[in-house]
């Protein structure tokens, strides 16, 4: 297939794969940042072809996994209300929150829907206008410009039952974070591809610059991983730290103007909750005063009950890459994606839910290959 | 299911053996609820014949006679309808069995979904095949073969629902497979299991016989083969085409000696014209599916924990 082929070509894979090797003279931890990217990697098997010196981990660069918990709760709370439509893409719904999912409220005959783009819960909310139609407005910058959209549109139109439930996070903040923490152990990034397809590369310059760290922006196919990982290994290995783009057939360095513009139009950046990772300033995104009333924070106050995460689940260490899934002690046995204590066991980008899917269940089934046992 | 256990019920296969008489008769039933009715390439009465005559099929048994319940919700549009009965009128000539019973109860509007299609369904397993075909006859060394591109029917579905419009519309693989079973039970081929490729696809499939005899299967992702349109479709779902539905595809387990002879044999009959050989049955790890990726890495291929969701970005 055309443009997917080509990206998952045995002898190019392994050609890079012998670039690695080559070029590897000690132990480098280095973190995609996308759950996407983690997705890829753990489904081609990717490790299995990358010297034992690389150790992969896996970024919060997943949506469904950093969406806090007191938000998948007011997230059911608006669900359950009655003329309401709550939309949502696919895989919020089975993310638990402190007592229920949106699926769980699906089941009672709460009306929730899938959708692909916040555009067509938009179009429900012109043809129901009897009812409250309620977007889940979650991403990263890659979801960003079309939730803007959506609003903006909203706006322009006159529509007034069409609200967003915004969880917008950005990735620089989080890189960031992760490298002031004392328990840092990420020595080079693989930076989101489809973020800076949006953003550009300029906003990565000055954290490689100050921490002093190589950033890859890299795609999603396995051959681009293994470039990204290579280019990032080669930086390593010269002692440089330095911007670098692996996926240059998407991204251009100033990103996706008229995207940002319409972004900068509708949110404003603001301070967020990260599930596992705890509050980080000026790491999100929140409507304008001007959108405000397309707020469902504002129009459905909320007063819940206490969030409560469950004691056991070690994301937040997952998603800094200090443990690995296999890690956890009740990963693949309390914690499964039937019953998934945290939300990285939830969605399919989800570190946890890619480990337990494609196999790699250290504690469980050490025979499987070489490098699940290392 | 403990309630219901019994010695016919644990064969655990996609229809019931049953010694009558001294002949050796298969039994299924299959339900059907599908959203939207009418699909590219078939509908809900197409698959509900081609659905019960395949789980016959499956057991090795020429499919033979079907009944048919109808629950229509009242209101449903009656060209609907008459479609629906038509289609099943032509597949069940095509699969040459007859329905000889059946069954309509009309439920308030609101209370169905158009039409919800019961069909059960009676074959006999013809006195020369000898093998017992199922899980358990799987073995060690045992090659597997799909008998042609995978997640048609899925995505069909999913182009309706969702409105996608592709370039070459993707039809659903609805289709009788018994005319492909039979031919490999022409040819002498020692089969030793047949599936068909349902709910839940191939992968599903897969992990059903590796946990059911306790063995390793092995897949090349390189050779399953998938349609690019079908493959596109996935790629922008996020949807593995592994997890897709079919309604004409099944997977055959015959000993390695054996595949080429049957590989050839499936190839000449319309249904199975592309038919591949995709894995191989090994002893460990146990009770697991491998695949190894094109890139050459290796994965388990799990179980499918509820339905496939679409994913953010």
């Amino acid at each position: 297939m055309k443009f997917v082929s080509e990206y998952r070509d045995p002898k190019a894979a392994e050609q890079l794969a012998a670039a690695i090797r080559q070029e590897v003279t000690r132990p480098w931890t280095v973190m995609e940042i996308c759950g996407g990217q983690t997705h890829t990697i753990v489904k081609s098997g990717l490790e299995d072809l990358l010297p034992k010196e690389i150790t992969l981990v896996h970024g919060p660069g997943c949506p469904v996994c950093v969406t806090p918990i007191e938000l998948i709760d007011k997230a059911v709370a608006i669900a359950k209300r009655p003329d309401t439509v709550f939309c949502s893409f696919g895989d919020m719904l089975r993310v638990p929150g402190s007592s229920k999912s949106l699926f769980d409220v699906k089941a009672e005959g709460a009306d929730v829907r899938v959708v692909y783009s916040p555009l067509d819960a938009l179009k429900l909310a012109k043809s129901n206008p009897e009812k409250q139609v309620v977007f889940f407005a979650v991403g990263f910058e890659t979801t960003a410009p079309a939730n803007a959209m959506a609003a903006w549109q909203a706006d322009y139109e006159g529509i007034e039952n069409f609200f967003l439930l915004v969880s917008h996070v950005l990735v620089p903040p989080a890189m960031e974070a992760l490298l002031s923490s004392e328990h840092c152990v990420v020595q080079g990034f693989l930076a989101a591809g489809h973020v800076c397809t949006i953003m550009g590369v300029d906003e990565y310059v000055p954290i490689a610059e100050k921490f002093k760290v190589p950033i890859v922006v890299t795609g999603f196919e396995p051959l681009d991983l293994l470039e990204g990982i290579y280019m990032t290994v080669c930086q390593l290995e010269r002692g440089r730290h330095e911007l670098e783009n692996q996926y240059t057939r998407a991204v251009r360095r100033e990103g996706n103007r008229p995207a940002q513009e319409r972004i900068a139009e509708v949110f404003e950046i603001s301070s967020r909750q990260w599930r596992g990772l705890g509050e980080i300033p000026a790491s999100g995104l929140q409507l304008r005063a001007r959108f405000q009333k397309y707020d469902a924070n504002l129009r459905f106050p909320y007063s819940g009950e206490q969030a409560r995460e469950s004691p056991e689940c070690i994301s937040g260490l997952i998603l800094q890459g200090i443990k690995k899934p296999y890690d956890c002690p009740v990963f693949a046995l309390k914690c499964t994606p039937e019953n998934p204590l945290g939300a990285p066991m939830v969605s399919s980008e989800g570190a946890c839910a890619a480990y337990y899917h494609y196999g790699r269940r250290q504690n469980v089934q050490p025979e499987l290959s070489s490098s699940a046992s290392r | 299911m403990p309630a219901f256990s019994n010695a016919m019920l644990e064969q655990r296969h996609d229809g019931a053996v049953l010694p009558v008489n001294g002949s050796q008769l298969a039994f299924t039933t299959d339900s059907f609820v599908v959203r939207p009715l009418i699909f590219p390439g078939g509908n809900i009465g197409d698959l509900a014949v081609n659905g019960t005559v395949n789980d016959l099929a499956m057991c090795g048994a020429r499919p033979l006679y079907l009944s048919a319940g109808f629950i229509l919700e009242e209101g449903l549009d009656m060209d609907t309808l008459r479609t629906v009965v038509s289609s099943m009128q032509e597949a069940a000539a095509k699969a040459a069995v007859q329905l000889v019973t059946g069954d309509t109860k009309v439920v308030d509007k609101g209370k169905g979904d158009g039409i919800f299609l019961n069909t059960s369904g009676i074959g006999v397993i013809e006195a020369n095949v000898k093998s017992v075909i199922g899980p358990a006859s799987v073995e060690l060394g045992d090659v597997v073969i799909v008998s042609g591109d995978l997640g048609r029917h899925g995505i069909a579905i999913l182009s309706v629902r969702e409105g996608l419009e592709f370039e070459s519309p993707v039809l659903s693989d609805t289709d009788s497979v018994w005319p492909a079973v039979e031919a490999l039970l022409n040819a002498k081929i020692e089969i030793h299991c047949l599936r068909d490729l349902t709910r839940g696809g191939l992968a599903t499939t897969l992990n059903e016989i590796a946990a059911d005899r306790s063995v390793c299967i092995k897949v090349h992702e390189a050779a399953i083969p998938v349609n690019e349109v079908v493959q596109g479709a996935c790629e922008i779902f996020g949807l593995d085409p592994l997890y897709v539905a079919n309604e004409g595809r099944f997977a055959v387990f015959v000993p390695a000696a054996q595949a080429d002879a049957a590989l050839d044999v499936m190839k000449k009959v319309p249904v199975s014209e592309g038919a591949v050989r995709v894995g191989i049955v090994e002893e460990s790890p146990g009770r697991t599916v491998v695949l190894q990726s094109r890139i050459g890495g290796n994965r388990v291929v799990d179980m499918l924990s509820g339905e496939q969701l679409p994913r953010i970005c």
